[in-house]
């Protein structure tokens, strides 16, 4: 399935929205103007919009720790994103969530969960509510390859394996859990392997490059929507910043990895390519980033003018009604 | 009227309601007959005995639409699932912003006396309790066990319901027709006007036991509260106003428990304080597991015989 112009440019915009999203959020955390905990996603961009433009908007997804940019391939809004971040009344979660909680159902983005993997069982839940509703639509997962190590990343697997759910696992293997690397932390040495283990299909793919992610996942999803069952998409990358922004944490990952990484860009490969291939003019690419952040200085304004919650309402929403 | 036994009430709850609801969905590991039977496999999964993935399956069908019952047979299992129950099904709707409505009916059995040992034998809920978001109901008799399961099942939030092990094959009067139970609305057991003894699970009935003993010498009131969150508060203290003594008798282990609640529930009020005649009481399990060999089980246990000796004791107290 290779996208066609059209596509590549739908790709590229998710993309960039992403990159100059979080270049936002990096500069506001440095600035110290955002509390809590934001994990950046900057260098991984091309998974979440290789994968979420074969979803529709009745497919659910779930993610983890680092799930702004899968909230925004799925169609999440900016502005309510950014004011979740500051903690304002007007976000997504009205301030009761942040960065690391962000979910908006109306599009299929049942949340993002801060407990390594354990969005893995939710994600078997949303899968099987898909195959009782019949109506050919799946749910798919992101976690990173520390979740690879976590019982309930094994025991989502064997579920889906055994009930044939409607699933694409998605594991963003950036290769270090922290700081701890994946080659030390895993016998099985092949995250796909695993998978494999339990008759799941498994690919490994280069998730750098938004046009092998889409191909990929586009099969994928084919399959699993004709009834097939689950699928397993392991794409290597790596993630530019620390696991996440703070001052305090280390970076203890081997010096030149970044810079090796960083020539690897997502961005920059694909608006190489929409510009050799003549896709876009060099104006034309201008013009779509200044669109973008102009979108995201709307939404940075949107989440420094929107109140507060007031303290009792944290009080409020421990039960729906 | 008829008379059915625990299971078999709660077991109504849910056919009733998953006649009526078709995106009921029931989780547990190994068969349930009766339910496979009337509304199939696809509706009626068995599991792989992996609790937290078929919980948080639980939770992942509610997030989609659906309302999930999971049997995780023993509260000892449940501790498998704490990942999924204490980090996600008590915390999502909340961390949300209400956004997320998680229908999911959690049961387990609690309680101890039938030499399970310490693995298969244990009364957690006041862990539960200190997580805010969960619904936790304690029946103790077929009928309640039945009303509320079905007002869990239409619930939108997620409930856990406890129920004593050993109260599974006890018998009682289920009315034919319909019923819904309200939370937070305690059963008073029996009218007294000397003492006031709360008893949670099982001990409702050993409580009820000693307080007929002392009928004539002592005036025992005895109340079960049915549901520890929401907890009758008002059941409660209006009922220590009016004794001015009160214990609490459960066979969870003492230290931080339901027990340690109610006692401060009705210390800490000012109004009923200043009524207390003597200084409540705890009647719990000791802290420790629960052992195996039936004299020691015995022995870390309430019964009928210390209730009557705590009931005996805050009598003997003089007045405040």
């Amino acid at each position: 399935m290779q996208p066609d112009d059209k596509v590549l440019i739908e790709l590229y915009t998710t993309m960039l929205t992403i990159r100059r999203f979080e270049e936002r959020l990096v500069r506001e955390v440095s600035a110290g103007n955002i509390p809590g905990f934001v994990h950046s996603y900057i260098g991984q961009e091309a998974i979440a919009a290789g994968v979420c433009r074969h979803l529709r908007r009745r497919d659910r997804i779930v993610s983890h720790h680092r799930g702004h940019g899968h909230c925004i391939a799925k169609g999440a809004d900016l502005k309510r994103m950014m004011a979740e971040i500051y903690g304002k009344k007007t976000g997504y979660c009205k301030g009761k969530g942040g960065s690391m909680h962000i979910a908006d159902f109306s599009v299929g983005m049942l949340g993002a969960d801060g407990i390594v993997g354990a969005g893995l069982p939710i994600s078997t839940g949303a899968a099987f509510a898909a195959q009782l509703e019949g109506k050919g639509d799946i749910a798919a997962v992101f976690f990173g390859d520390g979740a690879c190590n976590e019982g309930e990343f094994h025991e989502a697997l064997n579920l889906a394996g055994i009930w044939k759910l409607p699933l694409l696992f998605v594991c963003e293997n950036n290769q270090y859990g922290v700081n701890t690397p994946a080659a030390y932390a895993m016998a099985a040495g092949e995250i796909s392997r695993i998978p494999k283990a339990h008759n799941i299909p498994a690919r490994v793919i280069f998730g750098n490059d938004v046009e092998e992610v889409y191909r990929a996942a586009g099969a994928a999803v084919a399959g699993i929507r004709k009834g097939e069952g689950p699928f397993f998409l392991e794409c290597r990358t790596y993630r530019w910043h620390k696991h996440f922004l703070s001052q305090q944490l280390e970076d203890l990952r081997p010096a030149g990895e970044l810079e090796e990484w960083k020539r690897k860009c997502p961005v920059a490969a694909m608006e190489k390519k929409l510009r050799n291939r003549g896709v876009l003019s060099p104006a034309k690419l201008r013009a779509i980033d200044e669109k973008i952040m102009r979108q995201v200085d709307a939404a940075h304004d949107f989440a420094l003018s929107s109140p507060y919650p007031q303290p009792q309402d944290a009080l409020h929403d421990v039960y729906s009604s | 009227m008829r008379k059915i036994t625990y299971d078999q009430a709660a077991n109504e709850a849910i056919q009733e309601e998953f006649r009526k609801n078709p995106r009921c969905v029931h989780l547990s590991t190994d068969l349930a007959a009766d339910l496979t039977e009337e509304f199939g496999t696809e509706r009626v999964r068995v599991t792989p005995i992996a609790e937290n993935s078929f919980v948080g399956t639980a939770i992942g069908l509610a997030g989609s639409g659906f309302r999930a019952v999971v049997n995780l047979r023993m509260a000892t299992f449940g501790f498998v699932a704490l990942d999924q129950i204490m980090n996600h099904a008590a915390k999502l709707t909340y961390m949300f912003g209400g956004q997320a409505k998680l229908p999911v009916l959690i049961r387990m059995t609690v309680g101890a006396g039938f030499s399970g040992g310490a693995q298969h034998s244990i009364s957690p809920y006041s862990m539960f309790m200190n997580v805010p978001g969960l619904k936790i109901l304690l029946p103790t008799t077929p009928y309640d066990v039945k009303g509320l399961l079905k007002t869990a099942l239409v619930d939108p939030n997620p409930v856990i319901s406890f129920e004593p092990f050993l109260l599974g094959r006890s018998e009682g009067e289920v009315p034919e027709e319909e019923y819904f139970l309200p939370f937070g609305k305690a059963a008073v057991r029996k009218r007294g006007s000397d003492v006031t003894v709360v008893a949670l699970g099982r001990m409702a009935h050993v409580a009820l036991e000693a307080a007929v003993e002392l009928e004539g010498k002592i005036s025992t009131e005895v109340i079960d509260p049915r549901t520890l969150v929401p907890l009758d508060r008002q059941a409660i203290l209006r009922s220590v106003r009016k004794t001015g003594r009160l214990v609490v008798v459960d066979e969870a282990c003492r230290t931080c428990s339901a027990a340690s609640e109610i006692v401060a529930l009705a210390s800490s009020d000012r109004t009923t304080f200043a009524r207390l005649k003597a200084a409540p009481a705890r009647v719990c399990g000791l802290d420790v597991p629960i052992p195996f060999s039936p004299p020691l089980e015995k022995y870390v246990l309430p019964d009928r015989a210390k209730i009557v000796k705590a009931i005996r004791a805050v009598m003997r107290r003089p007045s405040a």
